[in-house]
């Protein structure tokens, strides 16, 4: 209850709520995640099950198109699915492999940042120029090398079977560098004051000063490049499956129902590639615009002057 | 300043060693080459008299060694698939690539330096709102999407430009195949380097507008608004040199950012590049050519890198000093 107080007068529901565009964006977001996690009860078809759907069905258009069967009220892919089916389920893979690959670079990440930034000395000097390394090397780059890799290495079967782990740690190994930094520059920044001294004077030892106390005080900038980086996760995997590394057709994500769509546009079926789009779009759109707010908002520089 | 590029170029050769590191591996784990050379119907104790000769069962290290040596000279092995030395074929692909680069930094450049001004000068005006609008929608959206938008528009509605492949090319000095020559290959790099420029084009709006607004509340500026000068020299003599060196080092880094993007870029349009050629010998498996590729993008990553990076230490001091721990 006294949580609940809190957060009730708090700056950050103060200004959730004069800016429309964070409201907007905060229910479109609720309203997508909501649909993808429920999505074997709200999904019309359950699209992993290949009896629920007929070859003779594919390329149906949607239903306010002449040809369009009200069954399918987005059409059918070229498989005879259900086209909002799939990408209800196509949203939930991708959110998945987003939040997982952001979780194992927050983990990555702090770690490196954590350590770096209170030790010191020469591991710091290590760390930061393996961080430094990486990040010179654009992340999408390592993701599609080192997904390729995987390809060969474990062949295309067995890939397919394990894409959801596989791309997790992909995009998570890729694109961590930002956490160290930023949580190194945090835990740079707290490391001398006060609080910290006093936890030393009384005795605790490193770790749990580390953990207990310098930690939660750089989360504000986690959160804040963690929305950032969800968009991009979900982004990389789309781009993955367009490039035929990522998902594979039968357990699409959005990006391999767009590739999928792609290679019957010439012969007019444009809403196969459409519709995912343009629900791809609006996720990460969202997913960005929350995240720009709440970095205005968390950012301390910016709202005590 | 010599100490400061000592240090920088260590550090280039120590990535280019992991790289090689890691492309040696795959080759090593994934590829079999004796089974490329002779296929299945040999005995065993003739493919281990072969194996003896190329030397694969000598001491890991040993084998890395000659790896290296092998690549230092320019032999990064036979492509399975051309039956060609892979660095041949990767510099028969590289024109193309290198086309699409130049030519989408031309638009970048165009485009993004006048609308980062106008925005910047005149922040209050409904078409840089546009423009700002549009810059935060253009982030969200992936490369392909707006390739394949361009594609079903220009391409199969209206009919008007060529949606896939180089088109009509043109050989320079022997091995350069240009596409700028014939109007066919530059119909045909249109919608590719338009594509291209869509994601870079909203970070450069947004820094050249952000980097010129903090360079118009300088001093320097107020004192040239109080000596009298006209607008137009301030805004594009006086403002304008000091946003350039931010928006500069940005764009040396973005260039690499470029070359990720055009593999997508490339898989969209078909166009022979090298981004398309990676992606063919993953699907047949051609393990040398990915290997090759791989040694080839690390060595432009980490020139490219360390050049920005020498160029920004000449410029701004603080980096040297910063550097050094």
């Amino acid at each position: 209850m006294k949580t609940w107080e809190r957060f009730r007068k708090s700056y950050l529901l103060y200004s959730f709520k004069r800016d429309p565009i964070a409201v907007v964006s905060s229910v479109v977001l609720a309203l997508l995640v909501g649909v993808s996690l429920l999505a074997p009860v709200v999904a019309p078809y359950n699209t992993y099950d290949t009896s629920t759907f007929d070859i003779m069905d594919a390329e149906t258009p949607p239903s306010w198109m002449e040809g369009g069967n009200t069954d399918f009220i987005l059409g059918t892919d070229i498989q005879g699915r259900c086209l909002l089916s799939t990408m209800i389920f196509g949203l939930r893979v991708s959110l998945l492999i987003g939040c997982g690959a952001v979780l194992l670079q927050a983990f990555i990440g702090i770690l490196f940042g954590l350590f770096s930034g209170y030790l010191g000395g020469k591991l710091d000097s290590f760390l930061m120029r393996i961080t430094d390394i990486q990040f010179s090397i654009p992340y999408l780059i390592v993701a599609i090398f080192t997904s390729a890799i995987f390809k060969l290495a474990f062949g295309v079967g067995r890939y397919e079977d394990l894409a959801i782990p596989l791309l997790i740690i992909i995009i998570g190994v890729a694109h961590w560098p930002i956490y160290a930094r930023t949580v190194r520059a945090s835990v740079l920044g707290e490391k001398n004051k006060e609080y910290v001294e006093a936890a030393r004077v009384i005795g605790l030892s490193r770790w749990p000063i580390m953990y207990r106390h310098i930690l939660p005080n750089t989360m504000t900038s986690v959160l804040v490049i963690s929305t950032i980086q969800v968009a991009e996760a979900v982004m990389s995997e789309a781009a993955l499956s367009f490039l035929g590394l990522g998902m594979p057709i039968t357990k699409p994500s959005l990006g391999s129902l767009i590739r999928s769509g792609f290679e019957y546009i010439f012969s007019g079926s444009w809403w196969i590639t459409f519709f995912p789009g343009v629900l791809l779009v609006v996720f990460i759109l969202v997913i960005l615009l929350l995240g720009d707010w709440l970095r205005d908002v968390l950012n301390p520089k910016l709202y005590k002057g | 300043m010599f100490a400061f590029i000592v240090r920088r170029i260590i550090q280039a050769v120590i990535v280019m060693l992991v790289i090689s590191l890691v492309g040696f591996l795959i080759q090593h784990q994934i590829g079999d080459p004796v089974r490329d050379l002779v296929g299945e119907r040999v005995t065993p104790a003739e493919r281990e008299v072969i194996r003896d000769r190329l030397g694969l069962n000598d001491p890991f290290y040993i084998q890395y060694f000659r790896f290296v040596k092998k690549a230092c000279q320019g032999d990064l092995g036979l492509s399975f698939f051309y039956k060609k030395p892979a660095l041949e074929v990767i510099v028969s692909k590289a024109p193309a690539t290198l086309e699409l680069v130049i030519c989408t930094s031309l638009i970048l450049i165009v485009v993004s330096i006048p609308a980062g001004i106008y925005c910047a000068i005149y922040p209050k005006r409904w078409l840089s709102r546009f423009a700002m609008a549009f810059s935060t929608v253009g982030v969200a959206i992936p490369v392909f999407l707006t390739a394949i938008a361009l594609i079903y528009l220009f391409g199969v509605e209206l009919n008007w430009l060529p949606s896939y492949g180089r088109g009509e090319t043109v050989k320079i000095g022997g091995w350069w195949d240009t596409g700028f020559l014939t109007w066919d290959g530059l119909a045909h790099l249109i919608l590719p380097s338009f594509s291209l420029s869509s994601i870079m084009l909203p970070l450069f709006i947004r820094l050249i507008r952000a980097e010129m607004m903090e360079v118009l509340e300088t001093e320097y500026i107020k004192f040239a608004w109080a000596k009298g000068l006209y607008r137009r020299r301030v805004w594009f003599v006086h403002a304008f040199k000091n946003t350039l060196l931010p928006v500069i080092t940005v764009f040396g880094v973005q260039l690499g950012i470029m070359f990720a993007f055009t593999i997508l870029t490339e898989t969209v349009f078909q166009w022979q590049g090298m981004g398309f050629m990676f992606l063919e010998a993953v699907e047949r498996s051609d393990t040398s050519l990915l290997v090759a590729y791989l040694v080839v993008v690390g060595v432009i990553f980490v020139v490219v890198n360390t050049l920005v990076d020498i160029i920004y230490g000449i410029v701004n001091p603080m980096v040297r000093i910063a550097g050094t721990r």
